[in-house]
């Protein structure tokens, strides 16, 4: 088993584990949004798990390299801090902040970082990219937030994972990229109704169970 | 958007579904079978999405997802008069993206959209070689340059009007003969 440094620690992982799920094993935190054990090869799509590894010229994302004997890895350097800040501050200019209305409150993964990483919710200095359309209701048992979901390709991965074929999908292109249900009109061969893979795994609430009954508030 | 297919469209549908036949089940046919419905109906109606994820037994949502990344794929039938309104870096600066918004105010539809009575469809392009006349749309095949936001009014009336003239020039006819 590789045995290595991490912030002065020593770490023993398997062969063939990711360093990003090594140190997160170990107590070591890692910001990070669409790693998921099983996701192979690994999305690296959020640009978050930047660790510094002795003998690379600069970060790299620690969800893209395999535990190696006797390397010596930082979690906490200036330039690591300074991308995730970025990255974070990034995702944010994109995200409807509003946590005392979402469900997310206190367990949302952006939250989560923004503290660790000492980032203010509304960050300055960034315009402001909403999409206009709030709540996509095209599902019958589910709500989509576009303006909360980070794209972290998790609830499209486990749906696959589950149902053998994804229900959910990304769709369009850049700022305008979303996950969609499209076609889902006919959900004989899936079970929504009583599954909720997509909604347990996603980091920031942007998938939710239908509100029946009561007119939900947040409807314009 | 109008869902019904016209019953001309529906012909087509039935061409593609018979032509799906001699592409293979693969995934990677994904892109030409599109490509194939797309010449064969001009654009991907939903309808058409349902027969390509059947014959390649693949979530229609994928072929969604797939088809929604390319520029090239539309999912609105062309209207019957195109407006195509220049975003090119010149038109960009004279304030193309302000042309553009009327166009859509005004016909109550966003770009890559086609009117309920499929007469106007918007889209934007990039450039159309004319940037001394900046900015530009393109109605149906006539360049419109220096274009401002009080002129697009104009020219939709203008077609309006002319619509109404050929229905009335067609009823006398008729009348006459």
């Amino acid at each position: 088993m590789p045995k290595f440094l991490v912030d002065n620690k020593e770490i023993e992982a398997k062969q063939g584990t990711t360093l990003l799920k090594a140190c997160l094993d170990n107590e070591i935190y890692i910001p990070n949004l669409c790693y998921l054990e099983g996701i192979d090869p690994p999305s690296v799509s959020c640009r978050m798990c930047f660790v510094e590894i002795e003998g690379e010229r600069q970060p790299v994302t620690s969800c893209s390299v395999l535990v190696k004997d006797d390397m010596v890895v930082k979690t906490d350097t200036p330039a690591v801090r300074q991308l995730q800040r970025t990255g974070l501050r990034l995702l944010l200019s994109v995200h409807h902040v509003d946590c005392k209305n979402c469900q997310a409150n206190k367990k949302c993964e952006l939250q989560r970082m923004a503290k660790f990483l000492k980032v203010g919710l509304k960050p300055k200095g960034l315009e402001r990219h909403l999409r206009e359309i709030e709540i996509d209701r095209s599902h019958p048992f589910l709500d989509y937030y576009p303006n909360r979901c980070v794209l972290c390709g998790k609830c499209v991965h486990v749906c696959r994972e589950k149902n053998g074929q994804s229900a959910l999908t990304f769709s369009k292109r850049g700022f305008d990229t979303v996950i969609s249900f499209y076609g889902v009109r006919d959900l004989s061969t899936l079970e929504c109704e009583n599954c909720s893979a997509c909604i347990d795994i996603c980091p920031v609430g942007a998938l939710a169970l239908k509100v029946t009954g009561a007119e939900d508030p947040t409807t314009a | 958007m109008n869902d019904e297919l016209t019953p001309e469209e529906k012909e087509a549908l039935k061409d593609v579904a018979s032509k799906l036949g001699s592409f293979e089940k693969q995934r990677g046919n994904l892109i030409p079978i599109l490509q194939m419905v797309q010449e064969k109906l001009s654009y991907l109606p939903t309808q058409a999405i349902k027969v390509v994820s059947e014959h390649l037994e693949i979530f229609e949502s994928e072929v969604y997802g797939v088809a929604t990344f390319y520029n090239q794929f539309r999912f609105h039938p062309p209207g019957k008069h195109p407006i195509k309104v220049c975003l090119g870096t010149a038109c960009h600066v004279r304030g193309g993206g302000i042309i553009l918004e009327n166009f859509e105010r005004k016909l109550g539809i966003h770009y890559g959209q086609t009117t309920p009575d499929r007469e106007f469809s918007i889209e934007k392009v990039a450039c159309v070689g004319c940037c001394a006349l900046a900015p530009v749309a393109i109605i149906d095949e006539t360049v419109h340059g220096h274009m401002a936001p009080s002129k697009v009014e104009g020219l939709l009336m203008r077609i309006e009007i002319e619509k109404e003239m050929e229905e009335r020039a067609r009823i006398k006819d008729e009348s006459c003969g």
